[in-house]
């Protein structure tokens, strides 16, 4: 199969299809989704706010690392 | 193929600790927390490790090298295997987990989620240890400031296919896979001075065509030939472009289209030419670009955006895959083709209806959200901020695990899965074989590496070394039964043995 990576044709068994495409239908109202995408942000900002570092600019400024590959 | 991570590692108010010596200890943390039949004894074996060799042909003299490119001295640091076949370790003054052996994208998300989660358990044993400052983890790239850590992935390929085809057809395809495949990241330049967003987190701190490099003058086709396999039919292609994801639409995809374009260029089959001049300031500027009109000027003198020049590539990879399997196309590689085609239809159309797919959308969707609700610059600290812990490992300060415990972040995987692979072996290379013995003979493994296994068997005076070096073979249905029939690892290396003689 051509996502693996030795080019040898293989069967899976596997079904991935209950995980595939969580596509909106291509008929569906943009700015409908517009709106709803505005929603879900609120949403997504109230959950964050409560997550993130208090201090950012300190905290921010104290993540230093060393060199890598 | 498999993914390797170097986590960005910290301790919150004391910036200038000694990160090798943190990093031993988010491993030795981890290795110490096991049950006994999965506590790894085992050290790391280099008799096979050759990161000077250049796929180009040549050896680099070690007098020559710079000293992070002597990846093979055993330094003391923490290194240990676990029974899911990965090696969990500090390399660079990082903790760096690297996945074993998988042959197929969805596997590949599987065990680097179980490599993230892994990290997650090391930062809470930390946390639980009277006398140890807390550590944090963070599954990025870049601190801003200058240093850049890899995510590298690692591509089992054909030794017969020419180096000189691979630098053609890939260097185009990883200028453009950023659109999908980066993770997005506010600032710009190494030290992130100038203010914005880009689409990857690693594209600034590439500087070169071609080498053997990976910590300085970063090149966009790593030339390392270390296979750990047999040379004469393998060789491993160390991609270093790639940017640490936490999303998993985006691993899949990042794994999916790359080895559906290396089975192309193995085959001879790509016909494209896409060939630029500038392809490191083409990379910086397509990152620099989230609007993704950035024109790619071709030697050709064709322009086209990073989008146009990606529909090239998975339009040959429809063709491909009918010329050669027709209806009999495996579900993943049906599954790869179809999201490759919807992602770049949408990135065309509307590209922030990826984010909950992509890393860079998500990302940037919440950055725009709190530009939006709070009235804040690209300079603000609190943007800087959401960037970075976007990336925390921690399930509840993390931003990206955060986004996919409320469903705004799509999961291909389930926990259940996740913890197996902790834990766990593929079936289906020889990450089954390593890991197995280490999970049923913990005490009698001396040492393992990518392609071996030696065994210490009890009441016998010399070690026994099993090479590995075909990572196709020690998988579940070679070995399983036989390692059921085994109850220690005397009776094993006996049946071995015997086979072969």
């Amino acid at each position: 199969m051509p996502t693996r990576d030795t080019g040898e044709h293989q069967q899976r068994s596997r079904s991935t299809e209950d995980v595939i495409d969580e596509a909106p239908k291509a008929s569906a109202d943009v700015a409908e989704r517009k709106d709803a995408l505005d929603a879900d942000i609120d949403a997504i900002l109230d959950d964050i706010d409560a997550a993130l570092e208090t201090n950012a600019e300190e905290f921010v400024r104290g993540f230093v690392q060393k060199g890598g590959q | 193929m498999g993914i390797e991570t170097e986590y960005g590692i910290s301790v919150p108010g004391h910036p200038h600790v000694n990160s090798m010596l943190t990093s031993s200890q988010v491993v030795n943390a981890y290795a110490h927390s096991l049950q006994s039949s999965h506590r790894p004894n085992a050290r790391w074996d280099y008799d096979e490790e050759t990161p000077l060799r250049d796929a180009r042909g040549f050896d680099l003299s070690r007098a020559e090298a710079d000293p992070s490119q002597l990846t093979d001295d055993d330094n003391g640091l923490a290194n240990v295997i676990l029974t899911n076949g990965a090696r969990f370790y500090v390399d660079h003054a990082h903790p760096e987990y690297s996945s074993p052996e998988i042959t197929n994208p969805y596997d590949g998300v599987l065990w680097d989620k179980a490599g993230q989660r892994i990290m997650a358990r090391a930062v809470e044993l930390i946390a639980q240890t009277p006398g140890l400052q807390p550590v944090n983890l963070y599954k990025n790239n870049t601190d801003n400031k200058g240093a850049s850590y890899g995510t590298h992935e690692n591509y089992l390929m054909a030794r017969s296919t020419p180096f000189a085809d691979i630098i053609r057809h890939l260097t185009p395809f990883f200028v453009s896979r950023q659109v999908i495949t980066g993770s997005g990241r506010v600032g710009r330049g190494q030290e992130g001075r100038e203010i914005g967003f880009q689409l990857g987190q690693r594209a600034d701190f590439f500087e070169v065509e071609v080498g053997l490099e990976t910590t300085l003058k970063r090149p966009i086709i790593n030339t390392r030939d270390e296979p750990h396999a047999d040379p004469v039919h393998y060789r491993r292609l160390h991609v270093i472009v790639g940017d640490a994801n936490l999303a998993e639409v985006s691993t899949y995809l990042k794994l999916g289209i790359t080895a559906l374009t290396l089975s192309m260029i193995e085959a001879g089959f790509l016909d494209l030419d896409q060939a630029m001049a500038f392809p490191v300031r083409e990379m910086h500027q397509v990152s620099h670009d989230p609007s993704l009109k950035h024109l790619v000027t071709m030697n050709s003198g064709r322009r086209l955006t990073a989008i146009q020049m990606q529909m090239e590539y998975a339009e040959q990879a429809r063709k491909f895959v009918e010329d050669r399997w027709g209806s009999d196309v495996d579900d993943q590689t049906a599954d790869v083709l179809n999201r490759w085609q919807d992602v770049l239809d949408r990135l065309e159309t509307d590209p922030m209806s990826l984010s909950s797919q992509l890393d860079w959308v998500a990302k940037l969707s919440v950055l725009e959200g709190y530009r939006d609700r709070d009235g804040i610059g690209w300079d603000h600290a609190r943007l800087q901020l959401v960037d970075l812990q976007y990336s925390d490992v921690r399930p509840d300060k993390g931003l990206a695990n955060r986004l996919e415990a409320r469903g705004s972040l799509v999961r291909l995987t389930t926990d259940d899965e996740v913890r197996r692979a902790m834990v766990r072996p593929p079936d289906d290379t020889r990450a089954y074989f390593r890991g197995e013995c280490l999970r049923r003979y913990p005490d009698e493994i001396a040492a393992a590496s990518w392609d071996s296994v030696i065994f210490d068997v009890h009441g016998r005076a010399a070690l026994q070394r099993v090479p590995t070096l075909d990572p196709t073979r020690g998988t579940r249905s070679h070995v399983g039964e036989l390692l059921d029939r085994c109850s220690d690892a005397g009776d094993l290396i006996d049946a071995l043995f015997a086979a072969t003689s």
